[in-house]
C-alpha cells in the first residue's frame, strides 16, 4: 500500500444520495455530527420525496442530503457538490446535473444493473456510455463488498444490505480525514440491546474506510482544518429544534407553561415531535382533530394563562386565519409559527418556498394586524422563536414567525446560549384593587392588561365582536370602531420601537442595496462576502421583523441606485416595500422549491452593477 | 375549586343588558344556570364559560363569571384550550344546533372521545335563528325555510345519538320550557366528571315557533314525553297509563299495569345501560308516535383526558427531574470550540 497524498481544502460540499429507504439521511446527519466534532462550520440540506416509500429506484424516489463544511464561515449548504455518493442510478440521474464540474461521483456499481437503469429512465449505461467523461468516478461495488465484510455474521442478506450506507460513509470519513468514534459511540446507542446491528454497521463502517484506505482507486485523501468559529460549546441544531428551544426557554422566562396545540403538517411536525418530549417543563401538547382545533385550543390555553403556540405550514395558516383574526380582536398572546413550503394548495410539500408572507401580512377579514417575525437560519431560529414569544406576550398581540422548509430539516451548528443571560420576560398583571377594564391599555405599548380566570374580581367576558375602548363593552357605534381599527394598527405600529433595527451591511448609501428576509440569509450573506472579496461595493440588510419594518429602513432606503429584493417568491417583500417606501425595487425571483443559490445571485449583482457602470 | 359563601343568582348576573328576543327560550335556560350555578360551590372567579356564535353564543356575556365568545362552530376547541392549560378551572361550553352540529360537528365529536371535564350546554331550536331563519341540522326533512323553499332534503341529526356513539360519558336531554328538570340536568351535568353533554330543546318564537309544542303544550306532554329516571320503569301518558317494554327487536307500549299482567317491567339503567339501549331509547320521537325521551341517557365515569395529562406531567417530571434548560441544550451531541 503505498502512501497516499493528503491535500488541504478550505470548503467541500458533499451530496449523499441514494433510494428513500437506503438510509441517506442517516449517512447525511452522521457525517454532519462528525464534521461538527472536529470543528468544520457546516450547513445541510436534507432533500427527500414526499411520499414516504416512494416506487424503488425511481427518480422520484430519490432521497438526497447535502452538507457544506469548511474551515472558515458557512452559509449555505452550497450550491453545487463538490462530490456525489450515489446509490443507485436514480440517484447519479437526478443530482448529477447539479454537480460541479470535475466533481467527484462515487458510485454503487452493483446497483447499476439494467432493471434499476431503466426504473431511473436511463436507455445505456451512464458507467459504460462516456456521459461521466466530465467528472472523476470511483466506481465500487458497493454492496456486494458489504456482504463480503459482514460474510461470518449470522444476518439475512437483506439485513447485510441495510449496512451498505455505513460501508459509503466509512469511505468518506477516509477520503476527507475523519474520525469514526463519533458515529460508533451512535450506533452503540442506537441499537443499545441489538448486539449483532452494532457489530454489523461498524464492521461495514471500517470496511469502507480501510477499503478506501488500501485500493488504489483513491489515491487522494482531503483535509478540511478546523474553522475559527467563536469560542464556546456547540451542537448541531434544527430549525425546528431551535424553535422548539426557544418556545421552551420562552416559556421559562416569562414564568408560563408552554401550551403547544398542533395539527401534523410537513414540514412542521418536528416541533410538535420536539416539544412532546419535554412534559417535564410543564409543556402541554395537543395534537388536535384539524389545523382550526390547534390553533382554537392554543388561544384558549393562553385565555387561561400558557404560553400558547400553534404550529403549521401555509395549508395549515389559511385554516387558522379566523382564529388569528379572533387573537386579534381579543388582543391575546399567541403565538404562530409557519414553516413554509411550497404552493399554492398542497403545493411541494417537502420542498421549501417565501411565499406565504402576503398571507401572513393580508390573509385575515378585516384590518386585522399581526407582527411578524422571520428565522434566518437554522441557528437563529431558537432566538426568532424567543422573540416572537415575548414581544406577544409584551404587546398582548398574536406574532406570527416565519420559518421554512430548508432551515426547519437543515443544520448548522448553534452556540449554546447561556441560560443564566438570557433576560426575563415580563408580563404585566392588572391591579386587583379597582375596577378592571380589559380594553385599558399601557400607554407605552398600547398593549392591554389581560386579567387571568382564577382572579377573584376581574370576572369580565370578552370575544370576536368589536369591543368599546377601555370597557370592552360590546360596541356597534361607528366612531369607536373606527378608533379601534387605528389603535390596533397603531399598537403593532409600535413594536419596532421594543426590538432591534436590522444590521445595515456596508454603507448607508451608493449603487446597490440588497434587501432580504428569512432562509435567503445564508446565500445572500455567501455572496455579498464573496462581491466584497472582489473589492467593490454593496451594502445589505437582512430584515428579521417585517411587520411593522424597521425604523432604520426608511433612513437609507432612498439613498441607492438599486433596491434588490431576492426571494423565493414572485416578489412578495418587494409589493410591500415599493408600497410603503415608494422605492423603485426589483426583485431576483427563484421559486424551484429550493434555496437560492449564491452563484445565479452573484451573477445578478455582478449585472446590476456593470449596468451602473 | 374551593368552597365559598353560598353565593345567589344575582351574584351571577352581569351587568351587560340581556339583547335576546322577548319569549326567547334562551332566558329560561339563562334562569336555571344562574339558579344551578351557586350550588355548585365554585367561586365565580373559578368558572369560565365558552362559547360560538349563535344567539345562544350572547350567553356568557350574562353571567358574572369569566367568559369567552369565540368564533362560529368552535367554542370545544377554546374550552379545551382553556381546561388543559388550568385543569382547577371549571368550564361550560355553550353552543346551539349551527354551532355545535354543523359547523363546529367536527369538535364536538372529538371533544367527545377524549372526555375533558367540560360541560356542554347544546341549545337545539331546530333552526338559524341569528342568520334570520335558515334549517339547521337538526331541522326536520321536508322544512320551508328562506334557503330551502322547497323544502329541505337534509335528513336531521340526532345530537344525543351523536354523542353517545362518539363516546360522551355524560349525555342528556332536558327542555326549555321545564324549568324544574332543565335546572335538575343542568345541575348533573356540571357536577360530572368527564365531558357531560346536554341537549335542551328550546322554542325560537321568531323563525321556527313551536316546534316542540307537543312537548311542552300542557294538555299534549303528558302523551308526547317521556321524563326518564335512574331505576325507574318507562312510564308516559295523560294518566301515567302507558310504558314502554322491549321486546327484543323495538320498544312497544303496554299498560303501566302490564306488570300485573305477567311482563317484566323494563327500568332505566343511567349508569351504562350498553350502547344499545341508550342508543334506542335515543331514538325515540313522538314524531314517530312514541314517546320523546328527556332526562340523562348516559352517566358513566372513566379518567379525563385533563387527569391523565397532569399525570403524565407528573411522571416526566419524577423520571427526569424538573426541565433544566442547560440540561436540554447540551443534551445531544456537543463539542467545544475554543
Amino acid at each position: 500500500m503505498s502512501e497516499k497524498e493528503v491535500q488541504e481544502l478550505e470548503r467541500v460540499t458533499i451530496c449523499f444520495a441514494g433510494d428513500s429507504g437506503d438510509g441517506m439521511q442517516l449517512t447525511g446527519s452522521q457525517f454532519t455530527n462528525t464534521t461538527a466534532g472536529i470543528g468544520n462550520d457546516l450547513n445541510t440540506l436534507p432533500d427527500y420525496p414526499a411520499e414516504i416509500r416512494a416506487p424503488i429506484g425511481t427518480t422520484f424516489g430519490v432521497s438526497g442530503f447535502q452538507i457544506q463544511f469548511s474551515s472558515t464561515d458557512v452559509h449555505t449548504p452550497g450550491d453545487s457538490p463538490d462530490v456525489l455518493i450515489a446509490m443507485n442510478p436514480a440517484a447519479l440521474k437526478v443530482n448529477l446535473p447539479n454537480l460541479k464540474h470535475n466533481g467527484i461521483i462515487i458510485i454503487n456499481t452493483d446497483s447499476f444493473q439494467s432493471r434499476n437503469l431503466s426504473l431511473a429512465g436511463l436507455e445505456s449505461n451512464p458507467l459504460e456510455d462516456g456521459s461521466l467523461e466530465a467528472y472523476q468516478v470511483f466506481p465500487v461495488n458497493v454492496t456486494e463488498l458489504t456482504r463480503e465484510a459482514l460474510k461470518d455474521m449470522d444476518l439475512t442478506v437483506k439485513i447485510k444490505d441495510r449496512c451498505k450506507n455505513f460501508f459509503a460513509l466509512g469511505m468518506t470519513y477516509w477520503m476527507f480525514s475523519r474520525p469514526m468514534e463519533t458515529t460508533e459511540h451512535w450506533l452503540k446507542e442506537k441499537f443499545k440491546n441489538k448486539d449483532d446491528l452494532i457489530k454489523a454497521n461498524t464492521l461495514a463502517l471500517k470496511a469502507g474506510f480501510s477499503y478506501a484506505l488500501s485500493t488504489e482507486i483513491f489515491t487522494t485523501a482531503y483535509k478540511v482544518p478546523k474553522a475559527a468559529k467563536k469560542a464556546g460549546q456547540y451542537r448541531n441544531i434544527t430549525g425546528n429544534q431551535g424553535i422548539a428551544f426557544g418556545l421552551i426557554t420562552a416559556a421559562k422566562k416569562a414564568g408560563r407553561e408552554l401550551f403547544l396545540g398542533s395539527y401534523p403538517i410537513t414540514p412542521a411536525s418536528d416541533i410538535l415531535h420536539e416539544l412532546s418530549k419535554h412534559r417535564n417543563f410543564d409543556v402541554k401538547t395537543f395534537q388536535a382533530e384539524d389545523e382550526i382545533a390547534g390553533v382554537g385550543a392554543a388561544l384558549g390555553a393562553v385565555y387561561a394563562g400558557s404560553l400558547g403556540v400553534t404550529t403549521t405550514s401555509g395549508p395549515g395558516i389559511a385554516l387558522k386565519s379566523e382564529f388569528m383574526g379572533l387573537a386579534v380582536m381579543t388582543e391575546l398572546p399567541l403565538v404562530i409559527i409557519n414553516i413554509q413550503r411550497g404552493g399554492p394548495s398542497t403545493g411541494l410539500p417537502t420542498k421549501t418556498e417565501q411565499s406565504d408572507l402576503l398571507q401572513a401580512f393580508y390573509g385575515r377579514n378585516g384590518e386585522s394586524p399581526i407582527p411578524i417575525i422571520a428565522a434566518a437560519g437554522p441557528a437563529d431560529c431558537f432566538n426568532a422563536a424567543f422573540e416572537a414569544a415575548r414581544i406577544a406576550l409584551e404587546f398582548t398581540t398574536p406574532v406570527i414567525l416565519l420559518s421554512d422548509g430548508y432551515i426547519a430539516n437543515g443544520t448548522e451548528p448553534w452556540l449554546i446560549p447561556d441560560v443564566d443571560k438570557i433576560s426575563e420576560i415580563h408580563i404585566k398583571q392588572p391591579p386587583t384593587d379597582e375596577k378592571y377594564l380589559p380594553y385599558k391599555r399601557d400607554p407605552e405599548r398600547l398593549s392591554r392588561l389581560h386579567a387571568l380566570p382564577g382572579t377573584p374580581g376581574l370576572e369580565h367576558r370578552i370575544g370576536g365582536l368589536e369591543k368599546e375602548d377601555i370597557t370592552g363593552n360590546i360596541s356597534y357605534d361607528p366612531d369607536n370602531h373606527d378608533k379601534m381599527v387605528r389603535i390596533r394598527a397603531e399598537k403593532i405600529g409600535r413594536v419596532n420601537r421594543f426590538v432591534d433595527d436590522p444590521e445595515l451591511v456596508g454603507k448607508d448609501h451608493g449603487d446597490l442595496l440588497i434587501l432580504s428576509w428569512g432562509s435567503t440569509y445564508g446565500p445572500i450573506l455567501a455572496a455579498v462576502e464573496e462581491v466584497q472579496k472582489q473589492g467593490r461595493e454593496v451594502s445589505w440588510c437582512h430584515l428579521r421583523w417585517l411587520n411593522p419594518l424597521p425604523i432604520n429602513l426608511s433612513r437609507f432606503i432612498h439613498n441607492f441606485k438599486t433596491v434588490l429584493i431576492p426571494e423565493i417568491n414572485l416578489g412578495q417583500l418587494l409589493k410591500i416595500i415599493r408600497a410603503e417606501y415608494l422605492v423603485d425595487a426589483t426583485g431576483f425571483n427563484r421559486v424551484r422549491g429550493l434555496p437560492l443559490r449564491t452563484s445565479e445571485l452573484l451573477a445578478e449583482i455582478d449585472l446590476i452593477l456593470k449596468g451602473l457602470e | 375549586m374551593e368552597k365559598t359563601t353560598k353565593l345567589t343568582k344575582e351574584d351571577f348576573t352581569s351587568d351587560q343588558e340581556t339583547r335576546w328576543c322577548p319569549g326567547c327560550g334562551d332566558y329560561s335556560i339563562l334562569a336555571q344556570m344562574k339558579k344551578v350555578l351557586p350550588n355548585l360551590g365554585i367561586s365565580r372567579e373559578n368558572i369560565v364559560f365558552v362559547s360560538g356564535i349563535g344567539c345562544s353564543s350572547r350567553f356568557p356575556y350574562y353571567l358574572e363569571t369569566y367568559g369567552i365568545h369565540g368564533i362560529h362552530g368552535r367554542a370545544p376547541v377554546i374550552a379545551s384550550g382553556i381546561k388543559l392549560s388550568r385543569p382547577d378551572l371549571k368550564v361550560f361550553v355553550i353552543t346551539g344546533d349551527g354551532d355545535g352540529l354543523s359547523i363546529g360537528g367536527n369538535h364536538l365529536i372529538h371533544l367527545f372521545r377524549r372526555n375533558i371535564d367540560i360541560t356542554i350546554i347544546l341549545f337545539n331550536n331546530q333552526i338559524y335563528g341569528l342568520t334570520k331563519g335558515q334549517y339547521s341540522p337538526t331541522s326536520e326533512k321536508g322544512k320551508i325555510t328562506k334557503s330551502s323553499p322547497y323544502g329541505s332534503l337534509e335528513n336531521p341529526f340526532n345530537p344525543v345519538q351523536m354523542a353517545l356513539a362518539s363516546g360522551a360519558t355524560f349525555v342528556a336531554r332536558s327542555i326549555d320550557r321545564d324549568p324544574k328538570h332543565l335546572a335538575a340536568t343542568l345541575d348533573r351535568a356540571a357536577r360530572h366528571k368527564g365531558t357531560a353533554f346536554v341537549e335542551v330543546y328550546q322554542n325560537c318564537n321568531i323563525f321556527n315557533d313551536g316546534a316542540f309544542i307537543a312537548l311542552t303544550d300542557a294538555k299534549q306532554k303528558k302523551s308526547h314525553l317521556l321524563k326518564m329516571e335512574h331505576d325507574k320503569p318507562f312510564i308516559f301518558g295523560e294518566n301515567n297509563e302507558n310504558m314502554l317494554t322491549w321486546t327484543g327487536q323495538k320498544f312497544s307500549v303496554i299498560s303501566s299495569d302490564a306488570s300485573e299482567n305477567g311482563h317484566e317491567i323494563l327500568k332505566h339503567n343511567e349508569n351504562g345501560s350498553g350502547p344499545a339501549m341508550e342508543f334506542m331509547l335515543a331514538s325515540l320521537s313522538h314524531v314517530d308516535h312514541l314517546p320523546t325521551p328527556i332526562g340523562i341517557f348516559r352517566s358513566i365515569e372513566i379518567d379525563t383526558y385533563d387527569e391523565m395529562l397532569t399525570k403524565q406531567i407528573e411522571h416526566a417530571k419524577k423520571e427526569k427531574g424538573d426541565g433544566d434548560l442547560k440540561k436540554l441544550f447540551t443534551g445531544g451531541y456537543t463539542w467545544m470550540n475554543n
